[in-house]
């Protein structure tokens, strides 16, 4: 294929001599490597590099020889242009074979001994399908092309060397080399390397959305070590020259090196690169250096076009074909043999025109004519049909009220065109958990810090009554996508001094922006931030735990019983600290751009007295602890005392506090905290003096946008409505995240007024309570990996300058990483306590559902960290194996971590999953969860979802190694077979396995990610495969993506049924792909599941009618079509044929050809297609109040072979009747050959149209209309051809045939008969079906209601025994194994 | 119709955002469209066939039915036909003779005379037969080689015939007219009936040879080229058919109205038989008075000009006298036809009817809610 395609492009490369508008550059017509290589294989490419070189830089020569090959900037997507459409697009449609047996067929026709027909008309189905299909792919082309045209044109502001300046071009005109100046909202023209943003610190922000969906902005860096950074720097003496790998088609890598004149290397990555179709946001000029320019570019090389899979029911149909073709040459030989030994028996004829021929040859001659004649009996109008069909469907599908999501403003997209029926077909069900079963809109539930849990009970209350509202509020909550991203659009501009558009728009806007304040939520972060998640109650123990650090009054109090020790206020810090900072958050604020980051202001002035006081104050009581292992004391937590906090409080912001409220610490801290929030006010409000520039931006914002100066003046006014005010504002602090549950975790630490205020590259601004805003040195980032399953920031710690690692992750990995220190027992016991406790707390918040995420931090020495640096930097300028040695050295960081805490992130289910899910079940499809999260978390939500029923027997595959797997699938499966066994006795009814509802309780299997690695190895996957046909829900907990895919692999392939895969995220991708149909749910995880899915719905209850209705509905009628088609080709065929027994089987037909080619081809074609497109054999309601009728087309008892065969039997019957009624009726008369086909053709088409009104279901006036216009249109059209055609058409010449025939009452007689007669018996045979054999699903629909109370009950005992089960040693955890196989959190 | 809308997206590529770039503009929902179409609620008539509901068809089908069957019937059986076989295959039919020594090269006709007796006398408007069996006019090759321009007077294709007409297209190194195998075989015994009345006087019936072809092939599809005055003259530089005894434009002397191409012997010829056994309409004997039957019963002679060999295929050739009625000619096919479709119908109702009460009844209540 990929060969292919090469030829294709390599066709086209030459038919255009002209490169001016060529693909490639390389007009010179040497076909040169680079770009061979990037067509044929993008993988191979690793080793090739490509050098670029400055344009109209100083080495002019280098970059013409060098940049010679390198494509323009110009872009053509369209497969054709004016001159090669005809044979291009005729080479393509001749891939078919459908397509070149017609042409086949055309050929033959050319033979003259063999030619049925004039040539012409045999030509005339090749050219209707040829034409159709141009048609259409000229539209498509037609509008690629405009398309093209206007992203050609676009202007961009390009360096020139003549003119030493920046002068606007078009976009086809850049070129490899170029210098690109780009504003504001600016979308980028090519691939290019940034040398240059006006932002300060040398980054520069761009949103992906067009490339990859995701509308948060990723953050750029200027090529490192460039010393022309700070100022417009002179592009003639740009020296350096880039190497860099070849194009290809990965956008999250880039590898290369910058060379300087002095030889100097810098590396470069993906970071350094600014892909084109992004668009820049919040900097204001960026200058960056094309590297890959047009169709070398990494989005075009990621533009793949429309999906394509063949669908099962096509690969049936496939066979039936076969069939067909069969029977076709039965009939020819039969003819064939017919005629030569007719021809033996005659003796000089008076009729025979050939008489040398021998009759051998002639009956090899009447072989091939008869081919020709009996052509329609392998349905090629079928595939074209085929393909109308499902678009008519896709239509109906894509227009679907119930797949409308209100909330996102969203429909089904439909971007598989030709599977629609295997939706109908579905077996087995692979479904993510989160995002897909959930809302995947994280909230902080609970934590749990120094091995203290903070169960969050108000938290959890709010989070109820915000379910109640959820309903009601659903339809408000949310405004428009559309129109948010326009206004956030606008909102950023303000920053930009270059878009001139953005008054206006404000201005414009201003009434939404009003609307805008009685809505919580801001539109733009809805994504991540709805109001819930935002708003976390504080647990009131916490935040009095966290107020010792304010009031200095608590040091009195110490050692007593509801004080936390030093240590422990120590982690609560840091847990809050890291849960702040250890994210790829992006901060941001509605009013500003999204980015800005207050310049790290030189922090609180007495920040110094801080540092010297915390360095006193470091050996504290823990810390003493530890003296025995010098280099271990230092790593020992940072001990904030209170008492560091009191001073440095009353010493630095005394001020402050005297001004505001400085009576009200004392008082309040001794009060149960009726309102923490107020408390905790202290703090932020005594940053509020020093940020006063924060504050003033923050202030900005909702309303304050109109008028800023206004704000102002109130926010400096009203010191404690400021402080108000600010407490609100700083819940508008935008967060952008990459997952939401990064963005649930800063929201929680900015309750606890932990709060992110900004990020640059190499600083994070942090509010600690009790401290203010602190800048924190950011020197690392090491981001999160699947492989890895953690993230960890390093930073350089504001207060006591160590360097920390803050590690945050799945708690598989982290508690394996947490070591206890050694040393000193005291701290050694603490530390086993609070893992002792943290796991406990991870066990039950696993079983509440909850996502946990553990936090852990290290304290690094300075030498440790320098020797740790380098290996980093190496594994980051290199280019080959970067990815390998990065994870390497991120790894050899994250060890010996201090466990600081957990948190449970709840995800709520979606709407009506359980439903869903039951409908789906009930509907005959095993419904599996292939999930990354725990087996606790996953047990959990599929009972939440109520795919394990109260009554089903959980089996648990745990297990270290390979033989214990081995024997514990064999166990398991004794185990199913047993109870089967002794289920089948008693009910003696061997559904057993069929009966996945109802009161028989069915087996579930839970299988962990290590357990699945050894089940789908070669040897055991039978033996897993057999064990999940036994159960009725397979779970697999802990599962890669990897795996996820195998597994549906597994069960496609050696099942052989039909899969689904459902997903949310880049991590369901490969599943997705695997699956027959791939579904990709469009939620808040980027568009990479939707990007590879074949339909892409927004929430999962979708599932239910996609599948019960459309796929039940898709597939009856494309079942029921295309059995219709085979009926209605064998029957006219036949006609045909036997005829042949009476003209000496010569090919003889009894029909003009032109009728007989239109018949088919126009006559009867349109019924068909209405008929697959509309007809409903039950209604959507019925299909969706009973599932259970998904299984009879599940088991595709619509379009089995008896049916074919049934089918196909019919249609010989009716032809027979069609033939013989009028023969018998003209036999021995003076009829013609066309009169006699007159009657015959016209009770064929009467009665291919009205066995297809007692097939169809439904009847609506579009049916009448089609079926009543395929009549006329057939009379019509041979009453007018008898009328006007005199001498055309010969030899057949049918003047005066039909208008004699029609006025002779015989004609009716015959028809009416023959009509009649021929349906007689399909009548009969459908009336007696549906009386004596009423749907057998309706008499079995029977809807059990689940008792509520038994699955409660069940729970519990489930929960009670599970914990248990944990510790048996079938199912203990081998820690020891490669965390690689390992789950991914997605 | 259906394929306009459905791909907003995927069609694009992945740099369609150039285009939007940030036009605040009216935001459209992508709602679909809740109208009966769309959401295929289009109010539907759901023929679900029961046995209770196709009942009523049955019976219907069968009292219609049997009426026709038996009008058909009844007047096929009042048509009355007379055939007689003049091939000569038997020693003591009377043509035997002619059969046997049968070539096209001699000059001499065979005549030979067959008589028969009517035993019923015809009343309307007599049509006379000829009828061959085993004789395939449909022949796949056989149906291609004529040439219909020729046929309607294009002077071109007089001179230059279709190739289809290939190998009867050119004799001698001229254009035959009219070219083509079917012309080249076309039937030329001549038939003459005699009724021989009580006195043993032979009294030639009158044959009108008009009237015989569609009025469609003779006044439009038939056509002589230059008119039809001087068909010497229009026809010379073409040869006559290999067989013919005589070109074209001498098929009727007498009359221009009946010669050369719209002679309606040759058109009825020309229209090739649908089945190896047919009839051609050659004469018409019109109805004299309405007193006296058109053929009264009694002797008859038929006197043949026995030219046409089918004997070599093992053919036969008939003549038949045959009257007409508003369905044709005799058949008693159809009439039985539709009586025994018609009673299977009645039958087949029956059994519905029965059982409809047996199982319908049960079947009602489940119905499917719509």
């Amino acid at each position: 294929m990929e060969r292919l395609h090469w030829v294709r492009h390599r066709c086209r490369q030459l038919l255009e001599g002209n490169s001016g508008r060529g693909w490639y550059s390389a007009a010179d017509g040497l076909p040169n490597k680079s770009s061979l290589d990037a067509h044929s294989s993008p993988q191979r490419v690793s080793g090739k590099r490509r050098t670029v070189c400055a344009r109209h830089g100083p080495h002019q020569q280098e970059y013409e020889a060098v940049s010679k090959s390198y494509q323009g900037n110009a872009i053509r997507t369209t497969k054709y242009s004016l001159l090669t459409f005809i044979p291009m697009n005729l080479f393509q449609q001749f891939h078919r074979s459908a397509n070149l047996y017609f042409l086949f067929l055309v050929l033959l026709n050319w033979v003259p001994v063999v030619e049925a027909f004039q040539k012409e008309i045999a030509m005339i189905p090749l050219l209707v399908v040829l034409v159709v299909i141009a048609f259409k792919d000229a539209l498509e082309d037609y509008r690629r092309y405009l398309f093209d045209k206007k992203v050609n044109n676009n202007v961009v502001r390009v360096f020139s060397g003549k003119q030493k300046a920046y002068i606007d071009q078009r976009w086809k005109d850049v070129r490899v080399g170029d210098f690109v100046r780009l504003s504001c909202n600016e979308i980028i023209p090519a691939d290019m390397l940034l040398l240059y943003s006006s932002d300060p610190r040398g980054v520069c922000y761009i949103e992906t959305a067009n490339l990859d969906g995701e509308t948060n902005l990723k953050q750029r860096q200027v090529v490192s070590d460039l010393p022309l950074q700070g100022e417009e720097f002179s592009l003639e003496s740009f020296h350096c020259r880039v190497e860099c790998e070849n194009p290809n088609d990965d956008l999250g890598r880039f590898r290369g090196y910058m060379e300087h004149p002095g030889g100097l290397r810098v590396g470069l990555h993906n970071n350094n690169l600014l892909l084109r179709s992004c668009t820049v946001r919040n900097t204001e000029t960026v200058v960056g250096m094309v590297v890959y320019a047009g169709h070398e570019t990494k989005a075009m090389m990621n533009n793949s076009g429309p999906r394509y899979k063949r669908s099962q029911l096509e690969k049936h149909l496939n066979t039936d074909i076969l069939w067909c073709v069969l029977l076709l040459i039965i009939m020819c030989l039969t003819a064939a043999i017919g005629h030569g030994l007719w021809l033996n028996n005659l003796k000089d004829p008076l009729f025979q025109v050939d008489t040398e021929t021998s009759p051998g040859l002639a009956g090899f001659y009447v072989f091939w004519t008869m081919i020709i004649v009996l052509q329609v009996l392998i349905p090629i109008s079928l595939y074209v049909s085929i393909e109308i069909v499902k678009l008519g469907q896709i239509y109906f599908i894509h227009n679907d009220l119930a797949l409308y999501n209100k909330q996102l403003d969203s429909r089904i997209q439909c971007r598989a065109l030709n599977i629609t029926e295997d939706l109908g077909q579905i077996q087995y069900l692979f479904s993510d958990k989160t995002g897909t079963l959930t809302e995947n809109k994280m909230v902080f539930r609970r934590c749990s810090i120094y091995g203290v849990e903070y169960p969050h009970e108000e938290n959890a209350r709010r989070l109820e009554v915000y379910e109640a509202e959820k309903s009601e509020e659903a339809g408000r909550s949310v405004t428009l996508k559309s129109g948010c991203s326009g206004k956030s659009l606008s909102c950023r501009s303000l920053s930009c001094q270059r878009s001139s558009v953005s008054l206006h728009t404000l201005a414009a806007e201003s009434e939404e922006e009003e609307e805008q304040l009685s809505n919580p939520i801001h539109p733009r972060t809805n994504a991540f931030c709805s109001r819930v998640a935002k708003e976390v109650v504080p647990d009131p123990e916490l935040v009095r735990k966290l107020n010792w650090f304010c009031s200095p009054e608590l040091a009195l109090s110490d050692g007593s019983s509801g004080t936390p020790s030093s240590l422990e206020l120590t982690y609560i810090t840091d847990f809050f600290l890291a849960l702040a900072i250890c994210n790829s958050v992006v901060v941001s604020s509605p009013s500003q751009p999204r980015h800005v980051v207050p310049e790290a202001r030189t922090p609180l002035k007495s920040l110094e007295d801080f540092k010297l006081m915390f360095q006193r104050l470091s050996f504290s009581p823990f810390a003493a602890l530890s003296t025995l292992s010098p280099p271990q004391m230092k790593g020992s937590p940072v001990s904030f005392t209170r008492r560091l906090f009191a001073r440095g409080k009353t010493g630095s912001f005394t001020p402050t506090n005297s001004t505001t409220d400085g009576s009200e610490p004392g008082r309040e801290s001794n009060l149960e905290p009726p309102d923490p929030r107020r408390k905790l006010d202290l703090s932020s409000r005594a940053e509020g003096g020093d940020a006063g520039q924060t504050e003033h931006r923050d202030t900005e914002d909702e309303d304050a946008k109109t008028n800023p100066d206004g704000a102002r003046q109130d926010a400096e006014g009203d010191p404690i409505r400021e402080a108000d005010r600010e407490s609100d504002t700083n819940e508008e602090l935008l967060y952008e995240a990459e997952s939401p549950d990064e963005a649930a975790l800063v929201h929680a630490a900015q309750a606890y007024r932990c709060t992110l205020r900004g990020r640059s590259a190499e600083g994070l601004l942090v509010d600690l309570p009790g401290i203010g805003s602190l800048a924190v040195q950011l020197l690392h980032i090491l981001p999160f990996d699947s492989n890895r399953k953690k993230m960890s920031v390093v930073v350089r710690h504001p207060l006591t300058g160590h360097v920390v690692v803050y590690t945050k992750g799945a708690d598989s990995v982290i508690m394996d990483l947490a070591e206890t220190p050694k040393g000193a027992e005291q701290a050694q016991e603490i530390y086993s306590h609070i893992r002792e406790q943290t796991q406990i707390h991870l066990d039950g918040y696993a079983r509440e559902g909850l996502r946990t995420l553990c936090i852990a931090k290290k304290i690094v020495e300075e030498e440790e960290y320098e020797a740790w640096l380098k290996g980093q930097l190496l594994a980051e300028s290199s280019i080959e194996n970067r990815e390998e040695l990065l994870l390497e050295s991120a790894q050899r960081l994250e060890t010996n971590l201090t466990l600081l805490g957990t948190t449970g992130i709840v995800d709520r289910l979606q709407e009506e999953v359980p439903e869903t899910i039951e409908a789906l079940q009930r509907a005959g499809i095993k419904v599996w969860i292939l999930t990354g999260d725990k087996k606790e978390t996953a047990i959990n939500i599929a009972y939440a979802c109520k795919l394990l029923c109260p009554n089903d027997q959980l089996l648990t595959a745990s297990c270290g190694s390979k033989d214990a797997c081995a024997v514990l699938l064999e166990e398991l499966k004794v185990e199913v077979q047993r109870s089967e066994a002794s289920l089948t006795e008693p009910t003696a009814a061997g559904n057993h396995g069929e009966s996945s509802s109802g009161g028989v309780a069915g087996f579930v299997l839970v299988i962990d990610g290590r357990t699945l690695e050894w089940a789908l190895q070669e040897e055991l996957k039978s033996h897993f495969l057999e064990l999940s046909q036994g159960c009725k829900a397979v779970i697999c907990c802990r599962s890669t993506p990897l795996q996820k895919s195998q597994v549906v692999r597994l069960v496609r392939d050696q099942l052989g049924v039909m899969t689904l895969a459902v997903g949310d995220g880049a991590n369901d991708v490969s599943m997705i792909q695997v699956a027959d149909v791939g579904i990709g749910i469009s939620g808040q995880e980027g568009m990479q599941a939707v990007m590879s899915s074949d339909f892409a719905i927004s929430r999962f209850k979708h599932l239910s009618k996609l599948l019960l209705v459309h796929g039940h509905l898709c597939y009856s009628r494309l079942a029921n079509m295309i059995l219709y088609f085979i009926y209605k080709n064998v029957m006219y065929v036949n006609l045909l044929f036997w005829y042949q027994f009476f003209c000496g089987f010569s090919g003889g037909v009894m029909t003009n050809a032109w009728v007989l080619i239109l018949f088919n081809l126009l006559f009867t074609s349109v019924p068909p297609l209405i008929y697959g497109v509309l007809d409903q054999h039950m209604p959507a309601d019925t299909l969706m109040e009973l599932p259970e009728l998904y299984q009879a087309v599940q088991t595709s008892k619509v379009y089995v072979p008896y049916v074919f065969w049934i089918t196909v039997l019919d249609a010989f019957y009716q032809s027979l009747v069609c033939f013989f009624v009028p023969y018998f009726a003209l036999a021995g008369s003076s009829v013609g050959v066309l009169s006699f086909g007159s009657p015959i053709n016209a009770s064929a088409l009467l009665i291919i149209l009205l066995h297809q009104v007692i097939e169809s279901h439904t009847l609506t006036w579009i049916h009448a209309l089609v079926l009543v216009l395929s009549g006329a249109s057939y009379f019509g059209f041979v009453l007018l051809f008898g009328v006007f055609c005199v001498t055309c058409s010969p030899p057949t010449n049918p003047v005066g045939v039909e208008t004699l025939e029609m006025s002779q009452p015989l004609f009716y007689i015959v028809c009416a008969l023959t009509t009649v007669t021929a349906l007689l018996p399909r009548l009969l045979f459908r009336a007696l079906c549906n009386t004596l054999r009423p749907a057998a699903a309706l008499t079995s629909a029977q809807t059990d209601r689940v008792d509520s109370e038994r699955y409660r009950k069940k729970m519990q005992r489930w929960n009670l025994s599970h914990s248990k089960a944990n510790k048996l040693p079938v199912c203990a955890d081998n820690p020891g194994l490669e965390p690689g196989t390992d789950s991914v959190e997605s | 119709m259906m394929a306009s809308s459905y791909n907003a997206k995927e069609e694009d590529g992945p740099n369609s955002g150039a285009s939007n770039n940030g036009g605040a503009g009216v935001v459209k929902s992508k709602k679909p469209d809740n109208t009966a179409f769309k959401q295929q609620r289009l109010p539907a008539w759901q023929p679900i066939l029961t046995a209770g509901t196709v009942l009523p068809a049955f019976f219907v089908i069968g009292l219609i039915f049997i009426p026709i069957g038996i009008g058909l019937f009844v007047s096929s059986n009042n048509i009355k036909e007379f055939e007689i076989d003049y091939t000569g295959v038997d020693l003591n039919n009377p043509c035997y003779n002619c059969a046997k020594n049968f070539s096209w090269n001699s000059t001499t006709p065979c005549l030979c005379s067959v008589p028969f007796t009517l035993e019923q006398p015809f009343e309307s408007n007599v049509f006379m037969y000829y009828g061959l069996s085993n004789f395939y006019q449909n022949h796949r090759r056989y149906v291609k080689s004529r040439d219909d321009s020729q046929l309607n007077g294009d002077q071109s294709a007089l001179k230059n015939p279709s190739k289809e007409c290939e190998p009867y297209r050119t004799s001698e190194g001229q254009p035959i007219a009219p070219c083509g195998a079917i012309a080249n075989s076309l039937f030329n015994d001549t038939l003459e009936l005699y009724y021989i009345d009580s006195n043993g006087t032979k009294n030639t019936i009158p044959l009108v040879k008009k009237g015989i072809a569609w009025w469609t092939d003779k006044h439009v599809k038939f056509r002589n080229p230059g008119g039809n005055n001087n068909l010497t003259v229009a026809f010379q530089g073409t040869s006559k058919p290999v067989n013919w005894r005589k070109p074209v434009y001498e098929l009727d002397p007498s009359d221009p109205e009946n010669n050369g191409f719209i002679n309606e012997d040759f058109i009825v010829w020309m229209r090739t038989a649908a089945l190896p056994t047919f009839r051609k309409l050659y004469r018409i004997i019109q109805k004299k008075s309405s007193t006296t039957p058109t053929l009264p019963s009694g002797k008859y002679i038929l006197d043949i000009t026995y030219n046409y060999p089918v004997l070599s295929f093992d053919g036969r050739k008939r003549m038949i006298l045959s009257t007409i009625s508003w369905m044709g000619g005799k058949n008693p096919f159809l009439g039985i036809a539709y009586i025994t479709v018609g009673s299977i119908c009645f039958f087949l109702g029956v059994v519905l009817l029965i059982i409809h009460h047996k199982y319908d009844t049960r079947n009602n209540s489940p119905d499917i809610p719509n």
